[in-house]
C-alpha cells in the first residue's frame, strides 16, 4: 500500500474534524430516514428501528473489531471465515449436547474464535506476513476448514434446542438480545479504546509506528491483541448468527469481510490508520442497515440495493478524503517554514 | 536548493532492498517451477487421468479469467496499489452485454459495449484514486459493492443465455485442428505482452518505480496520476474481456457471475512473487503461479476433493510464499530474545492449538456418531 505522509496538526483540530464527520453522518442518516418515511409509513415505527439494530448488530460488532484492526493499519479479511466456523463448530456442540448451558456455548464461541484470531496475529507480527495477505489466506483456509469440519452439511433450525434460539432473539427490556449484545461489545470497546493504556496504544501504533516503538510501546503486542479480539468477537458473532438465522451452513457470512471494512470506512475509519472512533463505526453501521431496511419497504426494485449501498460507500469515501486533504492543507500552511 | 538535495538524497537512499543468503540463491520463479514440478508427479502417481492431454487443456480454460485479470492486477500490486473490483466490473460487463443481448441487440456490439463500459470502470476507479489520493483498497472497495450492484440492477433475477455459437467459440472452443482452448492462446498472447511491456518499456520500469519511491517519481516530472489511471483503465478493460470469456465459457450471463473471483486474482498476483507493497515482481512469476493453482485445483478436483476444501491448500501456499523467504530473519530474531516469558507463550499457544484441533475433529464426531 502507498503510504501517505501524515498531516502535522494540533490534535484536537483532528477530534473537532472528527466530532464533525460523526454529525454529518448523523444529519445525513436523519434525512435518509425523512425521505424513505416519506415513502412508506412503516418505516419510522419502533418495531421496524427494532429489526433494522437487529439486522445490523453482528455487523456492528465485528465492524467495530474490524475497525481497531484498520487503526493499526491493518486489516483482516477473515473475519467473515472465522464467525462462520465458530457458528458451525458450536452449532455441531449444541447440537450433540442439547442441554450445555448456552453461556457456556457463547464462552465456547468466543474461545475458538480468539485461537482463530491468534494465529492470524501470529502470523502478521512474527511471520512477518503482511496483514492483508495472512488473513486473505486465513480467510480461504477457514473457509475451508467449514467445509471439512461438517462435510458440508448444515444445522438446521429443528436440531437446535429453544435455549439457543432464544439467545439472539428473545427480547429483555423491549429491544432483543442480540442487540443489547451488541450495545454490551460497543460499551465495552468503547470504554477500552477511550479509557485504557492498551486502547491508547492502538492508536499511538497507527498514527506512527516508528515512533510508537520509539516511545517504549510494544507495538508486537498490539497488533497481537487487536487480531485475537477480532477473533473473540468474531466467534461472539458466530455463535448469535447461529442462533438469530436459527442454521449454520458451509457459506455463512460468505463474503461479509468487505461489508465490515465498508462500515468502518464509512463511519470515518482511516485506511491510513490511527483514526477511527467507536460512534462512526456505529453510524456505519446503521446507515447500512438503514438503506437495506429502507429499501425493502420501499416501492425500489430490491435489486437496486447492492447499487445503492455502493454508491453511499463511494460518496462517504469521496466527500471525506476532500474534506480531509482540505483540514490537510489549512493546517499544513499553518506551519513556519 | 534543499528540496533538490532532499530528492537526490531520497532517491540515492532508495536502492533496492538488500539481498538475503537465501533470496540469492532462491530465485521465486524456480521455486515454482519446482513445485509444479511437483504437484505434477504427485498428482501423476495419485490419478491415471491426470496427465491425459484433452483433461489439461480443458482444465486450463476454467483459470483463463482468472489469468485475464491477473495480468494487469501485476501492474497495479507492483505500483503499491490493489484493485478489488475487478470481479465486479467482469459481473457488470457481462450483465450489461446479456441485458443488450436479451434486447436483441447484436452480440457481437454487445460485446464491444461491455468493452467500453470496462474501460469506463476502470476509469472511475484509476480517476478517484489519483485524484483524490485514498488508497487504492478504500475506492475499489466502494467500486466493488457498486458495480456488483449495477450488474443485479441490469439483470435482477433474469438471465441472459442463447448467445450464437461464434461467440461462445471464445470461452469454448478449440484452435481448429489441435486441442489447445482459444481462451488459453488469448491469454498466453496477452501475457507475453503485458510482460513485453512491464519489463522492457519505460512505462514498465515507472510502475516499479512508483512501488519503490512514488515521491521520487513525482519528483522526476513524471505524471504518477496518469499512470495510475492508465493501468486501472486497462484493468477494466481486461476485467470486461474475461467477462466475456466467461459468459461465453458458461454460454449465459447471471448477475452473480464470477462473483469472489478478485480475492482469487490477488492470491495468484501475491504467489507468483509479486510483493504486495509494491515494487518487486515479474510476469513470469505470476504465470508460473497461476499454472500451479490451476493444477493444484485440477489435482485435487481429480481426486474428489471439494473446491472449499481445495482452498485450504491454496490459502497455506499463499501464506507459506511470504513465510518462508522471512524465515532466516524470524529464526536470527528468535535467537536473541529467547527468555522463559516467550517459552511459556509458545507452550500456551501450542496448548491452545491442540486444544483447537482436539476439539475440531471430537465434536464432530460426536454429532456424526449420532445422524
Amino acid at each position: 500500500m502507498t503510504t501517505m505522509k501524515h498531516a502535522v496538526s494540533k490534535p484536537n483540530s483532528i477530534q473537532a474534524l472528527l466530532r464533525f464527520r460523526e454529525v454529518a453522518l448523523l444529519i445525513f442518516i436523519i434525512m435518509l430516514c425523512l425521505v424513505i418515511s416519506l415513502e412508506s409509513p412503516t418505516f419510522l415505527t419502533f418495531n421496524n428501528f427494532s429489526d433494522i439494530l437487529l439486522d445490523i448488530s453482528v455487523l456492528a460488532m465485528v465492524a467495530l473489531a474490524q475497525a481497531m484492526i484498520i487503526t493499526t493499519r491493518g486489516i483482516d479479511l477473515s473475519v467473515a471465515s472465522m464467525l462462520g466456523l465458530t457458528a458451525m463448530m458450536t452449532s455441531f456442540t449444541i447440537r450433540a449436547y442439547p442441554h450445555t448451558p448456552v453461556g457456556l456455548i457463547v464462552l465456547l464461541g468466543m474461545a475458538l474464535g480468539f485461537i482463530l484470531g491468534s494465529l492470524n496475529g501470529l502470523l502478521i507480527t512474527k511471520g512477518k506476513v503482511p496483514p492483508i495477505i495472512a488473513t486473505l489466506g486465513t480467510l480461504s483456509i477457514y473457509r475451508g476448514l467449514i467445509f471439512l469440519y461438517s462435510n458440508g452439511n448444515w444445522i438446521n433450525a429443528f436440531e437446535l434446542p429453544a435455549a439457543f434460539k432464544q439467545l439472539a432473539k428473545g427480547t429483555s427490556l423491549v429491544l432483543p438480545n442480540l442487540v443489547w449484545v451488541a450495545i454490551f461489545v460497543a460499551v465495552i470497546v468503547y470504554l477500552f479504546l477511550n479509557y485504557t493504556q492498551a486502547g491508547r496504544d492502538i492508536y499511538a501504533l497507527g498514527t506512527n509506528p516508528e515512533a510508537a516503538k520509539i516511545s517504549g510501546i510494544r507495538t508486537e503486542w498490539v497488533i497481537m491483541m487487536v487480531y485475537m479480539i477480532s477473533g473473540g468477537i468474531c466467534g461472539l458473532a458466530g455463535v448469535m448468527w447461529a442462533s438469530r438465522f436459527e442454521a449454520a451452513q458451509t457459506n455463512t457470512a460468505l463474503g461479509f469481510e468487505l461489508q465490515t471494512v465498508a462500515a468502518s470506512v464509512i463511519g470515518g475509519v482511516s485506511m491510513l490508520g490511527g483514526i477511527g472512533t467507536v460512534p462512526g463505526v456505529l453510524l456505519g453501521a446503521l446507515l447500512l442497515g438503514i438503506i437495506q431496511n429502507g429499501l425493502t419497504l420501499s416501492s425500489i426494485s430490491p435489486f437496486w440495493q447492492g447499487a445503492v449501498q455502493g454508491f453511499l460507500i463511494l460518496l462517504a469515501v469521496v466527500s471525506d478524503s476532500s474534506l480531509q486533504q482540505r483540514v490537510r492543507q489549512t493546517f499544513t500552511r499553518r506551519i513556519p517554514q | 536548493m534543499t528540496t533538490t538535495e532532499k530528492i537526490v538524497s531520497t532517491m540515492i537512499s532508495a536502492k533496492p532492498p538488500r539481498k538475503s543468503f537465501f533470496s540469492r540463491f532462491l530465485h521465486w520463479e524456480w521455486f515454482l517451477v519446482v513445485l509444479i514440478v511437483l504437484v505434477v508427479a504427485i498428482n501423476s502417481r495419485l490419478s491415471t487421468h491426470f496427465l491425459d492431454v484433452r483433461n489439461l487443456f480443458t482444465a486450463s480454460s476454467d483459470f483463463m479469467e482468472m489469468g485475464l485479470m491477473m495480468l494487469p492486477m501485476v501492474f497495479i500490486i507492483i505500483t503499491g496499489n490493489v484493485d478489488l473490483a475487478v470481479a465486479s466490473t467482469l459481473g457488470m460487463t457481462a450483465s450489461f452485454m446479456g441485458l443488450l443481448f436479451n434486447q436483441g441487440i447484436n452480440i457481437w456490439l454487445a460485446a464491444g459495449l461491455a468493452l467500453v463500459l470496462g474501460l469506463a470502470a476502470g476509469f472511475v476507479n484509476g480517476y478517484l484514486i489519483s485524484r483524490l489520493k485514498v488508497p487504492a483498497l478504500v475506492i475499489t472497495l466502494g467500486t466493488y459493492a457498486f458495480y456488483r450492484g449495477m450488474a443485479y440492477v441490469m439483470l435482477g433475477d433474469q438471465a441472459a443465455r442463447g448467445y450464437p455459437s461464434s461467440f461462445t467459440y471464445i470461452g469454448q472452443g478449440k484452435i481448429p485442428g489441435t486441442l489447445v482452448p482459444f481462451s488459453v492462446v488469448l491469454f498466453l498472447v496477452l501475457a507475453v505482452a503485458f510482460g513485453l511491456v512491464l519489463h522492457k518499456t519505460a512505462f514498465g520500469r515507472y510502475l516499479y518505480a512508483i512501488g519503490n519511491n512514488q515521491d521520487a517519481v513525482v519528483y522526476s516530472g513524471i505524471s504518477v496520476a496518469r499512470i495510475k489511471v492508465i493501468i486501472f483503465l486497462v484493468s477494466g478493460l481486461m476485467s470486461a474481456l474475461a467477462g466475456l470469456v466467461l459468459a461465453a465459457r458458461f454460454g449465459s450471463t447471471r448477475p452473480d457471475i464470477g462473483s469472489g473471483l478478485e480475492l482469487a486474482v490477488i492470491t495468484a498476483t501475491v504467489l507468483g512473487g509479486v510483493d504486495i507493497n509494491g515494487g518487486r515482481g515479474s510476469m513470469i512469476g505470476a504465470v508460473l503461479a497461476l499454472i500451479l493453482v490451476g493444477l493444484m485445483r485440477f489435482g485435487m478436483g481429480l481426486l474428489n476433493i471439494q473446491g472449499q476444501v481445495q482452498s485450504i491448500a491454496i490459502g497455506i501456499l499463499l501464506i507459506l510464499s511470504i513465510l518462508l523467504p522471512n524465515l532466516p530473519q524470524i529464526i536470527r530474531e528468535g535467537r536473541t530474545r529467547w527468555t522463559p516469558r516467550t517459552a511459556l507463550v509458545v507452550l500456551l499457544g501450542l496448548l491452545l492449538a491442540i486444544a483447537f484441533g482436539w476439539f475440531f475433529f471430537w465434536s464432530r464426531a460426536v454429532v456424526f456418531s449420532i445422524s
